[in-house]
């Protein structure tokens, strides 16, 4: 094994988080707790190489990190004279109540509804998936100036506000858990459009660090199932060139079986709950096509009846759209065209791309070719415009199309 | 601890119907009985309602002279209401406090925590 900064980094990308999050617990402070880590970190790399890696890494990371803290909080209790920051080092009230662990305190803290979603982004990755601010903002093709912005201020509202460091209460969780979740979830599908696979295992790590942490949660599952089935079929969903795959044209034995499986048990074990809800019933709706053996055996009905169910919680245009593809299935594009025109979604890519593809299954060659150019013009990525700018088509499904 | 300041704000123009006797009777019995439980919480600090932005005055002193005028400082259409300061634990404590009020009066409450002296 050789012990070089490539592995001290791998180790800290997976075991940051719980001794930044330790950290916040035993001192309260988050900067202090995010320059410790760094530390230790540091030493480790001096250290490692000669001495071997310590028998639990994460382990050995947290005590250095909270001995460098509690040296450096003693010096400015000795400079300043503060008995404050010294009682802060022996305060006994966090050892009472270790039932939740220090990670999941810390992830309602970056999600807290109190901050904008790009802090509650930023801080997550940060804090908890070990993500260098250049990382971060890389990831969210922001400058790094303005992404270390986000975070110091976040971390100054955190602070001046005293937002807590706490697992909110059973009743407060109708508020709280919903901005948990769609972090998490946003992280996961930057990673997709961005093309950034590390962001998505960054976000399947949070949902699992999740799914152990509050196992009673049935959204929780249903976050965890979600991006288990799209990962599934992830590879298969761009070319090399970045242009999409449409599901029916996805390779599916290329689809991964064992993520599969494990988001399929994760969906039974919702149903079985019977407390639904929009990610599970998005992870539901996944389910569904992922249980088909071939795009032409998917169960479109299953599907619109799933649709039905979102929509009763989360009625936006945006679910609306997707019913209307699967009701395509059932009834035919003339019936789902109707359900189309009159939702407000102008300014969506797919909303013209799925307008297109009706118009030209029904032969409005003309009105189809249009709402491809609109669709084209709002494409995020390059890959994505020149692919409805050839009318959502490629070689293979041009051949797809004359066959059926 | 920590003060916060939960802000009530008016917006010309968007004033609410005006209410009969019996609504206000019962929204300010509501109020006192929200402000007792703040007292007896022990979060109470101050609390009012203001007059109209008509009724400001502003005081700005220029080099050595002091200059008295008519009006509110900002001419702007949305205006302080009322306000509290409350002393609570952290930032879900006064949430909670201000989801109390917001459900009395119908006006969203903005909380924002108040600076310590900088430190020496």
């Amino acid at each position: 094994m050789i012990i070089d900064a490539a592995f001290v980094g791998r180790i800290f990308r997976a075991e940051s988080g719980r001794s930044i999050a330790a950290l916040i617990s035993a001192i309260g402070d988050i900067d202090l707790a995010e320059d410790a880590v760094q530390e230790a970190f540091a030493i480790a790399l001096r250290r490692w190489p000669a001495a071997g890696v310590p028998p639990n890494p994460g382990a050995w990371i947290t005590t250095t990190a909270r001995n460098h803290a509690i040296d450096r909080l003693r010096r400015q209790a000795r400079e300043r004279r503060l008995l404050g920051d010294a009682a802060l080092l022996t305060s006994p009230a966090k050892e009472a109540d270790h039932v939740f662990d220090d990670r999941l305190r810390l992830i309602f803290t970056c999600c807290h509804p109190a901050l904008p979603t790009e802090g509650q982004v930023a801080l997550t990755l940060r804090l908890l998936g070990g993500m260098s601010t250049a990382e971060v903002a890389r990831s969210f093709l922001v400058a790094e100036s303005a992404m270390a912005q986000r975070l110091v201020r976040a971390k100054r509202k955190i602070k001046a506000a005293r937002i807590p460091y706490r697992v909110p209460d059973e009743h407060e969780l109708p508020d709280r858990l919903p901005p948990v979740l769609s972090v998490v979830y946003l992280i996961y599908t930057s990673g997709v459009s961005g093309g950034d696979p590390s962001l998505c295992g960054e976000a399947i790590r949070l949902a699992r660090t999740l799914a152990t942490l509050m196992p009673d949660e049935p959204e929780v599952a249903g976050l965890l199932a979600l991006v288990l089935l799209s990962e599934s079929r992830r590879a298969t969903r761009t070319r090399p060139d970045g242009s999409p795959v449409l599901l029916a044209e996805q390779d599916r034995s290329r689809w991964d079986r064992a993520l599969i499986e494990e988001g399929h048990a994760l969906v039974r074990w919702c149903l079985r709950r019977d407390r639904p809800g929009t990610f599970q019933l998005q992870a539901a709706i996944q389910a569904v096509h992922t249980d088909a053996a071939t795009a032409e055996r998917t169960d479109w009905a299953q599907i619109v009846t799933l649709y039905d169910q979102l929509l009763t919680i989360a009625a936006t245009p945006v679910v609306a759209l997707n019913r209307a593809v699967a009701v395509a299935e059932i009834h035919g594009p003339a019936a789902a065209l109707v359900l189309v025109e009159d939702l407000d979604l102008d300014g969506y890519h797919l909303f013209h791309a799925t307008r297109a593809d009706l118009l030209s299954r029904l032969g409005r060659d003309r009105e189809a070719a249009t709402a491809y150019q609109r669709a084209a013009a709002l494409a995020p990525t390059p890959a994505e415009r020149e692919f409805l700018h050839r009318g959502g088509r490629t070689a293979r499904s041009c051949k797809h199309r004359q066959q059926r | 601890m920590t003060k916060y300041m939960l802000s009530a704000h008016s917006v010309e123009g968007q004033s609410p119907p005006p209410m009969s006797p019996e609504d206000v009777q019962q929204v300010t019995k509501q109020v006192l009985a929200l402000e007792g439980e703040m007292k007896e919480a022990g979060v109470w600090v101050f609390g009012g309602r203001l007059h109209g932005p008509d009724t400001a005055t502003v005081v700005r002193a220029l080099g050595q002279q002091v200059i008295t005028t008519d009006g509110p400082f900002v001419e702007a259409r949305e205006h302080l209401g009322g306000l509290y300061i409350l002393e609570a634990a952290d930032l879900d404590a006064a949430l909670s406090w201000a989801a109390k009020v917001t459900s009395i009066v119908g006006a969203p409450i903005e909380v924002r925590p108040f600076a310590g002296l900088p430190e020496g």
